[in-house]
C-alpha cells in the first residue's frame, strides 16, 4: 500500500521539487530531491512576467470559463432534474433514458462539427464557444433527479400549491434551497470538467489571450520542446503545472463529502 | 390539472433541451450531413451516400489506429480494473488510518487535469528531467527509452492507469460501502476468512459497479487523444493516425478534409457502440450462467 501511495505521489512530488530549481539544476541535479538554493520565487516571477503576463490571463480565463459554465450547468440541470423527478409529464420516461444515453456520446466527435457551425455564426474564437457547450450536463440532470426523488417530498410542493405559490417560485424558493448539497456536487463536477477541458478550447480558440491554462501550458511546452532541453520555458511549464493543480487539490481535500456524493450517484447508475 | 402539470414539467426542461439541441443534436446532425458529402473537382460538394464510410472501413491508417487502441484497451483496462477492485476490497476490509490516506491519495489524480498529468509524466519519462532513466542506468538497464516506438504505448497506458485507477477504486468502494453488513456477517459466523468473503460474497455483490467502470474505460480508451497528442514531439511513435481520434483531428484541422473526418468520427462511434454492446451482453450471459 505504501508502494502504491508512492506511485500516485511521484508526479506531484516531482512537480513540487522541480518548481524550486533553475534551468541548470533541472538537468544537473537528481530529479527527486530539492536543490541547494531554492528558485521557486524566481520561477513564479518568471511565470507571471513571461510574454507580458500571459499566464495570469490564462488563469483568469480558466476561472471565468469554468465558473460560468459550472453555474449554467448547475442551474440548467437542476431544473431538468426537478422536472423529471416531480412532474410525471408525457415523455418524461423517454427523456430520461435519452439523457442517460447522452453520457455515451463521445465528446470529441461533437467538437469538429460544432467548430464548423460556430464559425458560421462567428462564435469561434470567443469565450462563448467554450462556455456554452460546457453547460450541457446530462450527469448533473440525472444526479439532481435522483436527489429530488429521494429528498423532496411531494407533500411540501402540494402544500405550496394550495397556498397559491407559482411553480417557478416553488422551484426557486423551496426546491433549490433543499437541493443545496446536490447542487454543490454538480457545480464541483462541472467546474472540474471544464477546468480540465483541453480538446474543446484547443479547437475553438486561436487567440492565445483567450486560452485557458490547459491549452496555454501545452503551447509553452510545445515551444520549449522545439527549443530543446535548455529552454527556459520548461521551468515555467513546471511552475505553471503546479499552480494549475493547487486549486483543484485544495477543493478536493476540503470538499471531499461532495465529491463522494457525486461518485455514489454514479455507482447507482 | 394534469395538463397543467405536464406543461410545467416541459417548461422546466426547456433550457436543458435547448442546450442539448444546440450543442449535441445540431452538431451530430451536421456531422452526419457532412459525412455524406464529398468535394467535387469544380469546388462544390456532392452527395455521395455512404461512400466516405466505405472508404474509412478499408482505410489502413484508420484500421491501424482502431487496432492500436483495441490492443491498448485489452492490456490496460483489465490491469487497471484488477488493481482498482483489489484496492477497493482491501480498503473496505481494513479501514485503518493508512488505508484512509491511501484512499485519498489514490483518488487525487482524478482532480489533476489530463493535460498536466501528461506533462508531468512526460517530464518523468524524459532522459534529462526524469529520475527513471538514470536509475535504470545505475541498475544496469541500458538504453531505457520511454519514447521508443515499442515502449511509447506502455508509457501512455501508465499515465491512464495513474489517472483513473483511484477513480474506479472509489466507485467500487462506494458500492461496497453500500452493501448491508448482514450479508457477510453470516459468512463470518460460518467461519469464512476475510479473503473468502471478499471473493465469494463482496465481489459478486458489486459486479454492477465494476461493469460500469469497465464501460467507462472502454469508451475513454477508444477516444484516446490528449496524452499521445501532447507528447508527440518526443517520440516518432505518434503518426498521423496513431489513434482514431488523432486521425480524425488531423484530417479535419491539418488537411481540411472535414467530410471524411466526420465519417471517421462516426465510424469510431459505431465501433464504440458495438464494443459496449458486446461487453454488456457477454457480462450478462456470464451472470445468467452462474
Amino acid at each position: 500500500m505504501i508502494v502504491a501511495i508512492g506511485y500516485f505521489m511521484i508526479p506531484i512530488v516531482w512537480v513540487i521539487v522541480n518548481s524550486t530549481k533553475d534551468n541548470q539544476e533541472l538537468i544537473s541535479t537528481f530529479s527527486l530531491w530539492f536543490p541547494n538554493k531554492w528558485h521557486l520565487m524566481s520561477n513564479l516571477h518568471g511565470l507571471l512576467t513571461q510574454d507580458g503576463g500571459l499566464f495570469a490571463i490564462w488563469m483568469r480565463n480558466t476561472a471565468f470559463y469554468s465558473i460560468s459554465s459550472a453555474l449554467g450547468a448547475t442551474l440548467i440541470s437542476s431544473m431538468a432534474g426537478y422536472a423529471l423527478a416531480r412532474f410525471a409529464f408525457r415523455g418524461a420516461k423517454v427523456l430520461e433514458s435519452f439523457i442517460l444515453g447522452l453520457v455515451m456520446v463521445p465528446a470529441t466527435a461533437l467538437v469538429m462539427p460544432m467548430y464548423l457551425l460556430f464559425s458560421k455564426v462567428n462564435v469561434v474564437n470567443t469565450p462563448w464557444a467554450v462556455i456554452l457547450p460546457s453547460m450541457m450536463s446530462p450527469f448533473g440532470a440525472f444526479l439532481i433527479k435522483v436527489y429530488v426523488a429521494e429528498s423532496i417530498p411531494e407533500e411540501i410542493l402540494q402544500a405550496a400549491r394550495i397556498d397559491r405559490a407559482g411553480e417557478f417560485r416553488i422551484y426557486w424558493q423551496i426546491v433549490l434551497p433543499m437541493l443545496k448539497p446536490a447542487l454543490v456536487t454538480v457545480f464541483l463536477f462541472s467546474l472540474v470538467a471544464s477546468w480540465n477541458n483541453y480538446f474543446l478550447p484547443l479547437v475553438m480558440l486561436s487567440d492565445n489571450k483567450l486560452y485557458p491554462l490547459t491549452v496555454g501550458l501545452t503551447s509553452w511546452f510545445e515551444q520549449a520542446s522545439q527549443e530543446g532541453a535548455n529552454s527556459l520555458l520548461f521551468n515555467l511549464v513546471i511552475a505553471g503545472s503546479l499552480i494549475a493543480i493547487i486549486p483543484l487539490i485544495l477543493s478536493f481535500l476540503f470538499l471531499q463529502r461532495y465529491w463522494r456524493g457525486g461518485i455514489n450517484a454514479g455507482s447507482v447508475k | 390539472m394534469k395538463f397543467k402539470q405536464s406543461l410545467t414539467g416541459w417548461f422546466f426542461m426547456v433550457p436543458f433541451l435547448l442546450v442539448v439541441l444546440a450543442f449535441l443534436v445540431a452538431p451530430l446532425g451536421y456531422a452526419f450531413y457532412l459525412s455524406t458529402q464529398a468535394d467535387t473537382l469544380v469546388g462544390g460538394q456532392s452527395f455521395v451516400w455512404l461512400a466516405n464510410y466505405a472508404t474509412s472501413l478499408t482505410d489502413p491508417v484508420f484500421i491501424e489506429g482502431v487496432k492500436r487502441v483495441l490492443i491498448f484497451g485489452i492490456i490496460q483496462i483489465p490491469i487497471m480494473l484488477f488493481i482498482s477492485t483489489t484496492s477497493a476490497l482491501v480498503i473496505d476490509a481494513l479501514n485503518t488510518r493508512l488505508s484512509r490516506i491511501f484512499r485519498l491519495i489514490a483518488f487525487m489524480p482524478y482532480a489533476v487535469p489530463g493535460v498536466v498529468a501528461a506533462l508531468m509524466w512526460g517530464f518523468l519519462y524524459s532522459k534529462s528531467f526524469g529520475p527513471f532513466v538514470g536509475i535504470a542506468g545505475h541498475l544496469g538497464v541500458k538504453d531505457l527509452n520511454f519514447y521508443s516506438l515499442r515502449m511509447f504505448i506502455y508509457s501512455i497506458s501508465n499515465i491512464i492507469t495513474w489517472a483513473w485507477t483511484g477513480y474506479n477504486m472509489i466507485i467500487i468502494y462506494s458500492a461496497l460501502q453500500g452493501l448491508s453488513r448482514e450479508v457477510y456477517e453470516a459468512a463470518v459466523v460460518d467461519g469464512a476468512s476475510q479473503v473468502q468473503i471478499a471473493i465469494r460474497v463482496k465481489l459478486p455483490a458489486v459486479k454492477n459497479a465494476i461493469l460500469l467502470t469497465g464501460l467507462f474505460a472502454i469508451i475513454g480508451t477508444m477516444q484516446l487523444f490528449t496524452e499521445p497528442n501532447i507528447l508527440r514531439r518526443y517520440t516518432n511513435a505518434v503518426s498521423m493516425g496513431y489513434t482514431p481520434n488523432i486521425y480524425s483531428f488531423n484530417l479535419a484541422f491539418a488537411q481540411s478534409q472535414f467530410n471524411y473526418a466526420a465519417a471517421v468520427s462516426f465510424t469510431l462511434a459505431l465501433v464504440v457502440f458495438v464494443l459496449t454492446y458486446i461487453f454488456m451482453s457477454i457480462s450478462r450471459r456470464k451472470a445468467k450462467s452462474q
